[in-house]
């Protein structure tokens, strides 16, 4: 069963116009016509370099931005539909933990009166319910009760990535946004935050979209895969299809940019390097978006925009000549 | 072969407001010419300070760095942390030269990026003017940066994240040195990039013939790049060996974890990944006993006791630990 269903949605950022830039104000289309739905308990992961647009699409969903066209469906409820206060109370249905565990951590708050605060705003708990839901959920974290009376600044980083997944599952939600949960972690406790994710999916049944830039980690989490580049999905499928059967070129080469912690490996394989850089959002190359980079580009990709389709069942891609084997695997 | 570098006993202390910081207790290598040695590990592990400790890059009010650093030059030896500073200047930028993991933040924002270039080669090399803006020239492009005529008059906020780190690769070979510290380059770069700049670390190593230290915190990454990994712990290196070595036969329980938590590429199954409980020690008490014992699954009552001496397991292959993974017991001891 579905439990997000994306369909067309775009988040176009409206730039200020600066004295030089005459006439009308650029636009960055961070998110373009992405469609896409998520399956009730699996993890999607979501991959990209940065800039693509990977965070909006994640926020967008959550309506933490406005989408600018489309509509967003969590279960039967068409959420980009919703007003001020029916939004305010279905945030208890979705949640998500930031990056930056600092920055998304009230410096000045108690690590208790974190978690509680999402308690005390959308239910009717009495303060010793809530007290034990505390204890509850930092137990359920891996810290121990006696941590709510601290401050944030007194947690490693991976306590503090803890201390948010904590405060988002204080109100039980159904679907968690991990916004690159462990990007600003060391190696050692990136993988104690990963297995923390993966044990409350099963124990709680819960949705997530994992977003990272970091393939090796996404397809260790991700049920399924969705590589996104310049605002555009490039391609969606199972991990087990994405690393055995690529179809796009962009996630060809993104697989090959993974290092192998294998020297003899590592030493023997092939690596695709692309030229140049990702081009600037507001001014996005014509046809296919990854035209410019991409090794197999022919004159039609500067022209047409690919469409994103099911090429193969479950597998969704938006590339010419993504079924063309010969031209496209280039690995 | 002799080596290029050998570095001996290095401990660096910071003495802060709230107390001393061991930040390098007892950091010994020898870099051979021509190889290049990965220095791998998590932050606070002491791998960056070690080495802006040997080229004198850190405050000297707060800094208390001790120990000795034999820098081999064709007919001349000196020791890096015995010298004046007016010498290390001289030897800094030409004959080893560091790029940095933050290309926005050591580039100088009001010069353009050939003077910057340019001015490593008329300090260093006495070029002038005219000599020093074709090979900057010549080095940008060399570096992968198109229209160098025309980049050579840019800012660097005018460049893009690569291209700053490629900037960077220019000022840092621009006198040829011998030896080229890489600190976190990739780090800050998105993957396909990353990989640009580390393939062209290696084509440059390999037509100019450098040394090269590669400091970061991915065994990926060095998976594919390093002749010999040093692994360090809370200020100490905790194994040492060839790259083949480390990865077939870790020998530390740290470096054991740390393999064991990068998942592999197209795995068939969901493996747990395996985790290193706790946290890096505090830095601010003097090493007295393994700094690893706190975290680790093979800990009895010796770790608590004293500091592990390197123990040989192989040729060219140390660690630090009173654990023999390969017997799966105890050492002896001595």
């Amino acid at each position: 069963m579905e439990i997000v269903q994306v369909d067309k949605i775009s988040k176009h950022f409206q730039l200020k116009r600066s004295f030089l830039s005459l006439g009308r104000s650029p636009v960055v289309k961070a998110v373009d016509n992405i469609s896409f739905s998520i399956e009730k308990g699996e993890t999607l992961g979501l991959v990209g370099e940065s800039g693509c647009g990977k965070s909006t699409l994640g926020r967008t969903i959550l309506r933490l931005y406005e989408p600018t066209d489309g509509i967003i469906r969590f279960e039967d409820t068409n959420v980009s539909e919703l007003g001020r206060e029916d939004l305010r109370k279905f945030r208890t249905k979705m949640q998500i933990v930031f990056q930056d565990s600092y920055s998304s951590l009230n410096p000045r708050h108690r690590v208790g009166d974190i978690i509680a605060e999402p308690m005390m705003i959308h239910t009717e708990m009495e303060p010793k319910e809530i007290k034990d839901r505390i204890f509850e959920l930092l137990k359920l974290v891996g810290l121990k009760p006696m941590h709510a009376q601290r401050f944030p600044h007194e947690f490693s980083g991976g306590q503090r990535q803890r201390i948010n997944i904590a405060r988002a599952l204080a109100l039980y939600p159904r679907f968690v946004v991990c916004d690159e949960p462990i990007s600003a972690l060391d190696v050692s406790i990136q993988a104690q935050v990963v297995n923390l994710l993966q044990d409350l999916q099963k124990k709680l049944g819960i949705t997530y979209l994992f977003i990272a830039h970091d393939l090796s980690m996404v397809q260790h989490i991700s049920d399924r895969i969705a590589v996104m580049y310049l605002g555009r999905m490039m391609e969606l499928t199972t991990s087990r299809q994405l690393f055995d059967d690529p179809l796009h070129p962009y996630t060809q080469s993104l697989i090959s940019a993974i290092p192998i912690p294998n020297p003899k490996r590592e030493r023997e394989r092939g690596h695709i390097v692309l030229e140049g850089e990702v081009p600037s959002p507001v001014n996005p190359p014509a046809g296919c978006v990854f035209h410019t980079r991409c090794p197999v580009a022919e004159e039609k990709c500067s022209r047409e925009v690919p469409e994103y389709r099911e090429a193969k069942p479950g597998h969704w891609v938006a590339c010419h000549f993504a079924l063309d084997d010969d031209k496209v695997k280039i690995l | 072969m002799s080596s290029i570098l050998s570095v001996q006993n290095l401990t660096t202390r910071f003495h802060t407001f709230d107390g001393t910081v061991y930040a390098v207790n007892g950091v010994d290598f020898e870099l051979q010419p021509g190889e290049t040695l990965a220095v791998v590990g998590e932050s606070g592990s002491g791998k960056s300070v070690s080495v802006l400790s040997l080229l004198g890059l850190l405050p000297a009010e707060s800094a208390e760095v001790k120990g000795s650093a034999r820098f081999q030059t064709k007919d001349t030896q000196t020791d890096l942390l015995a010298i004046s500073k007016e010498k290390l200047n001289k030897i800094r930028g030409k004959h080893i030269s560091i790029v940095f993991q933050d290309a926005l933040r050591s580039l100088n924002p009001v010069l353009t990026v050939g003077e910057q270039i340019s001015e490593s080669l008329m300090t260093h090399m006495g070029y002038n003017k005219r000599r020093a803006y074709t090979r900057a020239v010549e080095l940008l492009e060399n570096v992968g940066i198109s229209y160098p005529e025309k980049r050579f008059y840019s800012y660097p906020h005018q460049f893009s994240g690569g291209m700053r780190q490629r900037a960077m690769i220019a000022i840092a070979i621009a006198c040829e040195p011998e030896i080229l510290v890489a600190d976190e380059p990739t780090t800050a770069l998105d993957v396909t990039i990353q990989t640009q700049i580390v393939e062209l670390t290696r084509r440059l190593q390999r037509e100019m013939g450098m040394t090269v230290i590669w400091i970061t915190h991915d065994l990926g990454v060095v998976a594919g790049i390093a002749d010999r990994v040093m692994v360090m712990y809370a200020g100490m290196p905790i194994e040492m060996a060839k790259v083949d070595d480390l990865y077939e036969n870790a020998q530390h329980p740290y470096t054991e974890g740390l393999l064991g938590a990068i998942p592999e590429v197209g795995e068939t199954e969901q493996n747990r990944l395996i985790s290193i409980g706790g946290a890096p020690p505090d830095l601010f008490e003097a090493p007295k006993h393994c700094q690893f014992a706190w975290r680790c699954p093979y800990v009895f009552e010796r770790c608590w006791k004293e500091i592990p001496p390197n123990y040989q397991v192989e040729e060219g292959h140390y660690t630090k630990c009173f654990y023999d993974m390969s017997r799966q017991q105890a050492r002896d001891e001595e």
